[in-house]
């Protein structure tokens, strides 16, 4: 078992007739992920390397009978995309668009309650359980097959994470990337509770970094509910404040959202906090009993 | 995107929301014209308000209140051309080079108004206080109970109701509500129209004859939203921000200036800041945020690199690369393009990691040029910071 996504899922790529599109529904495919189709209104009864073209998602439902999408299409029109997927009743969403103005964001999400569909991201690098299902961007092969649930808002920490625990011999059960954004879909809380249910996972890596308090809601889940141990890292521990740090959500404002307070929530729940990017690994391969 | 407080007034104006009459100005002479006008339209007294994209203005001395047209003048000499520091502009302080000439008001009263986005509710937030002139953060840290809150509601906005909530809360008094549901309505208007991040009227005031003013005014835009506000993109002010961010930002690149000594290249905000935070660690300080995205060509990686070197406080380079998107080959040969063509004469340490990276080392190889490989994070931070400590 895996959290989300595994090789029965079937996927549409919303915008899969873009060069980003393209370059990573290929990847996926290769993967193995079930790639059933594409939506990229105006272009609906023609081909693309293969899949098959519709003008709406749900369309693209009747026909294929996916049960998840990704979103690759231009900020402007991102947040009308999930949209669109969450009308179709999807039951996954992963967006892995960078860049959608937050007001969108904020009509998207509220169109989101009380719908069945779940939304990854946006501004993540997207969702993979290795050796079953990639629906992403992250590169493939980095990832082994394993028992560590991984939840991030960064992409490319979380492929580091990821590298680290492979080269020791530990493998994921999923890894998750949850987006930078200030408003996303599913939350560092939501994944832990995935990961608690889930028989595969034996312990969980989760990455946050400063702004918001996702983390500190998080590590509250994880003092009360948590039966597997947690190993945390928060970048931007030297980031000065009111700065923007890459991503929308990384900003420390009004004296709030610091690395130090996170840390200091998360240790209180009892989560294991590699201070250095390079020590989650052994930390990781510490809770879990194994020779450091 | 930040702009000054002449600017979010001025389109306030336009939304119905009661500011202070005032101009604009850029000369001392265009001051006192300024000021004659006001106190000739029967103003007591001109405040010069120096505009800078900071606050704390006031205690650092750019804001002053004349009582005639020569006090006016004066001033706005003083205040023109002068270095204002303030607790957000850091020990450098910013040049002011723009004043706005305001009438004096009677006030009353100080309030506060404010609209954020709610990252957890995933929605603006209405916040006032009584607590007006001190800042909502330090309020909220000494009486969070004084700041009262009116969620909106994303396809409604800000309803009459709870404008009024919030008036009679305020205190204000039965002639004034309904100008301050017009000035608060006004102001939601303008937040979402505009697509701003952040509004702050501070002081939001009442006048001894019951009018009501944004004294001041505060907005920032939301950056991703400037494709669909072509009109906001000329209210931007590149004399209010580092010159190094402003060259980086036409390239797309995400750039911060810090004060250390370790120069770094990194791909992903994520992994960017902690780059940042393990040259710390092994004992190094970092000279700056640099992520150059998941997408970067060669071509952004020259100029990222000339951006980097430009910086004079940087000692020594660390690029730290996970190639997903951006493959390690094409990474390696803009690293060596730009190494030649600035011919770089610090050291660079390299961790390359990802797609490609065994065609990307090889380049390197093949380049002939000095750099110093480092196999894991730690690694390429330790070599740095021994690198710029050399």
């Amino acid at each position: 078992m895996s959290i989300l996504v595994n090789k029965s899922t079937r996927v549409i790529v919303q915008g899969l007739t873009g060069r980003e599109g393209t370059f990573h529904a290929k990847a996926c495919a290769e993967y193995g992920t079930q790639i059933v189709g594409g939506v990229t209104p105006g272009k609906g009864g023609t081909t693309h390397e293969g899949w098959p073209i519709f003008n709406t998602v749900q369309e693209a439902v009747n026909q294929t009978a996916a049960d998840t999408s990704v979103i690759f299409v231009p900020p402007p029109f991102a947040a009308d995309a999930i949209m669109e997927a969450a009308d179709a009743e999807l039951e996954l969403i992963v967006c892995i668009t960078e860049g959608i103005p937050t007001l969108d964001m904020v009509r998207a999400w509220e169109f989101l309650q009380n719908r069945r569909s779940r939304l990854i991201g946006p501004n993540c690098p997207g969702i993979i359980s290795p050796g079953h299902c990639k629906i992403g961007i992250m590169p493939a092969r980095i990832h082994k097959e394993g028992s560590v649930g991984i939840v991030s808002r960064s992409g490319t920490l979380t492929y580091e994470a990821v590298y680290q625990l492979t080269t020791r011999g530990i493998g994921q059960s999923t890894a998750i990337g949850i987006g930078g954004d200030p408003i996303i879909g599913t939350n560092f809380l939501d994944a832990l509770e995935l990961f608690n249910r889930d028989p595969q996972t034996e312990a969980v890596v989760m990455i946050g970094e400063i702004g918001g308090n996702a983390e500190e809601t998080a590590a509250e889940y994880v003092k009360t509910h948590m039966k597997k141990p947690v190993v945390g890292f928060i970048a931007g521990q030297t980031a000065p404040p009111g700065r923007r740090m890459g991503h929308a959500g990384a900003i420390i404002s009004g004296g709030k959202g610091t690395a130090a307070e996170k840390i200091k929530a998360m240790e209180a729940a009892g989560i294991r906090v590699a201070k250095s990017p390079a020590e989650i690994g052994e930390t990781v391969a510490a809770v879990m009993g194994m020779k450091v | 995107m930040k702009i000054h407080e002449y600017q979010a007034k001025n389109i306030l104006k336009k939304y119905g929301v009661a500011v202070p009459r005032g101009e604009m100005v850029e000369s001392r002479d265009a001051a006192e014209a300024a000021a004659r006008k006001l106190f000739e339209a029967g103003a007591t007294g001109v405040v010069v308000k120096a505009q800078i994209h900071a606050g704390g203005r006031g205690k650092g001395g750019g804001v002053k209140i004349a009582k005639s047209v020569a006090e006016a003048a004066e001033l706005a000499g003083k205040i023109l051309g002068m270095t204002l520091v303030t607790h957000q502009t850091g020990p450098e302080g910013r040049v002011v080079r723009r004043l706005l000439i305001e009438e004096t008001l009677p006030i009353e009263k100080e309030l506060y108004l404010g609209i954020v986005i709610d990252r957890a509710q995933a929605r603006p937030v209405f916040m006032a206080s009584a607590a007006g002139g001190m800042e909502i953060e330090q309020v909220a840290a000494d009486n969070p109970a004084a700041i009262l809150r009116e969620y909106i509601d994303p396809g409604m906005g800000l309803e009459a109701f709870q404008a009024r909530k919030i008036a009679f809360a305020l205190g204000l008094k039965a002639p004034q509500i309904n100008p301050a549901v017009q000035f608060m309505t006004g102001l939601y208007r303008a937040f979402e129209e505009t697509d701003s991040s952040l509004m702050e009227i501070n002081p939001f005031i009442t006048c001894t004859d019951g009018r009501l003013f944004a004294l001041d005014a505060k907005m920032n835009f939301d950056d991703n939203t400037i494709f669909r506000h072509p009109e906001l993109r000329e209210l931007r002010d590149v004399t209010e921000e580092d010159p190094l961010e402003v060259e980086a930002s036409k390239y797309n690149l995400n750039y911060i200036k810090l004060d250390g000594n370790v120069g770094c290249m990194v791909n992903g905000a994520g992994l960017a800041m902690a780059t940042m935070d393990i040259i710390k660690y092994a004992g190094g300080m970092p000279a700056n945020f640099l992520d150059v995205g998941g997408g970067a060509n060669a071509e952004q990686v020259t100029h990222a690199f000339e951006i980097l070197l430009s910086d004079k406080n940087v000692k020594a380079v660390l690029i730290n690369i996970f190639g997903g998107i951006l493959r390690v080959d094409t990474l390696a040969t803009g690293v060596v393009e730009a190494a030649r063509k600035t011919h770089i004469q610090l050291p660079i340490v390299l961790r390359l990691e990802g797609t490609n990276v065994e065609a990307g080392r090889e380049i390197l190889k093949q380049s002939g040029l000095n750099f110093i490989v480092a196999e894991t994070m730690k690694d390429a931070a330790d070599k740095v910071v021994a690198a710029a400590k050399a």
